[in-house]
């Protein structure tokens, strides 16, 4: 059962990585915000198929604080950092 | 094999079905607010269906519970940030994709 988890999980990251791939060119910001619910869902999925294997239960807590903070994260930035679309097209560059 | 590992995988395969559902729906979709519905809602199905799969595999009742609490936890987190990403993608002026008349 372990190598069927440890299979799902490889499968998992290389969805998450195709993700961020997306994520990372998309055009607004907002895409890239994405990300962080990207995290929220796969990395917890991926570190609790992980937490199955062997015997490394503590993963679980890692998932659970993993979740917390894609949270904080993403609600932030959403907040947070992000300037006006349509005053400057992105002429500094920052986003 | 067993039930509950039969049982178990079953339900790991349809969770990652969903997953790779969702990101197939990320790189297909025209705009933000599309992209939304594909991560919010197709990722917690999938890390449900996953998270269920679990269960069968889990060794106590507490460890069952805390994973059910995790995926609790996902659910209220994603849907809270995907509104805020929304809302405040809609206040930055993103406009919605529309479709092309079609001519028929």
């Amino acid at each position: 059962m372990n190598d069927f988890n440890l299979l799902l999980a490889v499968f998992l990251l290389v969805n998450l990585i195709i993700a961020l791939l997306r994520v990372a060119r998309g055009p607004t910001d907002a895409d890239r915000l994405l990300a962080a619910l990207l995290f929220g869902t796969t990395g917890v999925a991926i570190l609790l198929l992980l937490a199955f294997t062997a015997d490394t239960l503590v993963l679980m807590d890692v998932a659970l604080v993993f979740a917390l903070l894609a949270a904080i994260t993403g609600a932030v930035f959403a907040q947070r950092a992000w300037r006006m679309e349509g005053v400057e097209e992105g002429k500094d560059g920052n986003s | 094999m067993a039930i509950p590992e039969l049982l178990s995988s079953i339900f790991l395969v349809m969770g990652a079905a969903f997953f790779m559902a969702g990101t197939i729906g990320l790189l297909r979709f025209p705009d933000v607010y599309t992209r939304l519905h594909a991560l919010a809602k197709v990722d917690n199905l999938g890390l449900g269906l996953i998270i269920l799969g679990l269960l069968f595999q889990a060794p106590g009742l507490t460890v069952a519970l805390k994973i059910i609490l995790i995926w609790l936890l996902a659910l209220a987190a994603s849907s809270a940030v995907s509104f805020l990403i929304a809302r405040r993608a809609l206040n930055r002026g993103v406009a919605p994709w529309k479709a092309k008349e079609q001519k028929i």
